[in-house]
């Protein structure tokens, strides 16, 4: 009988070891799992590459991972945000890397992770200082540069419903990089407001299919990013 | 933000007035942030258009009252927005897929510099100590049609924006159709800058002086175009 709930937060990250790449979905607070970085800060892993829209906001979720220093590279488009202090002091004195990439490149680049294509060329970038280093090649007179896909030893991830094969559905625009990050990594975890039995959810509306999850844990009423950061909370 | 009225030209509201006023009934159309996100609250009576925002909604609604949306339904600037009827849901890669696939029909972008090229220069000022971050911005320029730049004509500074070549790291080379200012509408074509129609109060040699490289003069027609 295939059953994907796990006990707890801490149980579904435990194995997340030293010097994983760990996808953690979410832009800005939307879709942000943070009872599971939270777990992952607790847990104690280090030395993380992590790959994220941007960099967390206020010392709460993905902010507090890196202030606690587990993230020796960030793997991300926009790394500045409101309330974002966290990532730019440790990038300044050299102790988070930072690869910077353009936004469609990152999620076609996680797509491919997840999708089995190696490498592809994208217009993105051309022409631009993001472009050093890359193969150029030319299709039907316009240039294009090669990019890599990209996949991750543990996606972590925040949903509204998943039933225990791991069918998942989404809130809003929370949705944007969970459902190409679940299938770029090995191991994906899911945090979901609400965990239902198979059949509960109607197939046509299925967003993730569970072939793609691995772990679920109920997070009833998960943290708001925003909310936290207002407060002046600060994690652990 | 209150808007203040400059001593000459547009303001950033009359600015976004006048983008609002090319936007083809109809089109699919990208909002940077920044002015660009003004633009939604001018498209003239009668004129259906939906907006797409890559953090992944079709169908952007405006910003709802203070305290009240969802926290996780935003657009690209993390501004909380509405979803109107008809609205669509989707994840990163499908929303760039429209993005670069070349599905969306128009994109109203801010801008550091534009080069008589139409290279755009918008994502950084290439200071060695500033963080980088480049978003969606090189996506949009490479993938969509058209690009609009809507953006004051100078810097706070007073140095020009329209220059012949961007000093400021690219976001895309020969990407931008058309540029609207505080001073002009100015059309980029492959002579360079054509001057398509001046701000009210502003005369030709006022807008040339501002711009950092030849700027070709009225092609004859109205000074307001459909203005």
């Amino acid at each position: 009988m295939i059953d994907k709930r796990a006990a707890s937060s801490d149980e579904a990250v435990a194995d997340i070891f030293d010097g994983a790449t760990v996808m953690v979905g979410g832009f800005g607070e939307a879709g942000s799992p943070i009872e599971l970085i939270h777990a992952l800060i607790d847990q104690g892993a280090t030395d993380l590459t992590v790959v994220n829209n941007n960099t967390g906001s206020g010392e709460v979720g993905l902010a507090a991972l890196i202030r606690a220093g587990r993230v020796s590279k960030m793997i991300c488009s926009y790394p500045r945000t409101a309330n974002s202090t966290v990532f730019p002091e440790l990038y300044r004195s050299g102790r988070t890397a930072l690869e910077l990439v353009p936004q469609g490149t990152l999620a076609e680049r996680i797509r491919a992770g997840g999708a089995g294509i190696p490498a592809f060329y994208t217009p993105t970038s051309v022409g631009t200082p993001l472009e050093e280093g890359k193969e150029r090649r030319t299709f039907a007179h316009r240039d294009f540069v090669l990019e890599y896909g990209l996949s991750g030893d543990f996606a972590l991830i925040k949903c509204r419903v998943a039933d225990h094969h791991g069918n998942l559905l989404y809130n809003k625009t929370a949705r944007n990089f969970s459902p190409i990050m679940a299938m770029a990594a090995a191991i994906t975890i899911v945090q979901s407001g609400e965990v239902v039995a198979p059949g509960e959810i109607d197939p046509e509306c299925v967003v993730t299919p569970g072939i793609f999850v691995d772990r679920i844990v109920t997070v009833s009423n998960p943290a708001q990013e925003s909310q936290l950061v207002a407060q002046g909370a600060s994690y652990p | 933000m209150t808007d203040t009225t400059p001593a000459i030209g547009l303001t950033r509201d009359e600015m976004a007035r006048r983008v609002a006023l090319d936007i083809p009934d109809g089109s699919y159309v990208n909002l940077g942030i920044g002015i660009p996100e003004r633009v939604a609250a001018y498209l003239p009576e009668g004129r259906e258009v939906i907006y797409h925002t890559e953090n992944g909604l079709l169908g952007m609604g405006p910003s709802p009252e203070l305290d009240e949306g969802d926290p996780e339904l935003i657009n690209a600037g993390k501004r909380r927005v509405t979803a109107l009827e008809g609205a669509s849901f989707f994840h990163h890669a499908d929303s760039f897929a429209m993005i670069r696939g070349g599905h969306i029909d128009l994109c109203v972008l801010g801008a550091l510099q534009v080069s008589q090229h139409g290279d755009l220069a918008n994502w950084s000022t290439g200071e060695s100590d500033a963080i980088p971050a480049v978003g969606g911005a090189m996506d949009l320029v490479a993938g969509v049609r058209t690009i609009y730049v809507v953006a004051q004509h100078c810097t706070r500074a007073g140095e020009p924006k329209l220059v012949e070549f961007c000093t400021y790291p690219l976001t895309g080379p020969a990407v931008v159709d058309r540029i609207y200012s505080d001073l002009a509408v100015i059309d980029v074509t492959s002579d360079g800058f054509q001057l398509v129609e001046l701000a009210p109060g502003v005369d030709f040699a006022y807008v040339a002086q501002r711009t950092g490289a030849e700027l070709l003069p009225l092609r004859g027609g109205s000074l307001r175009g459909d203005a």
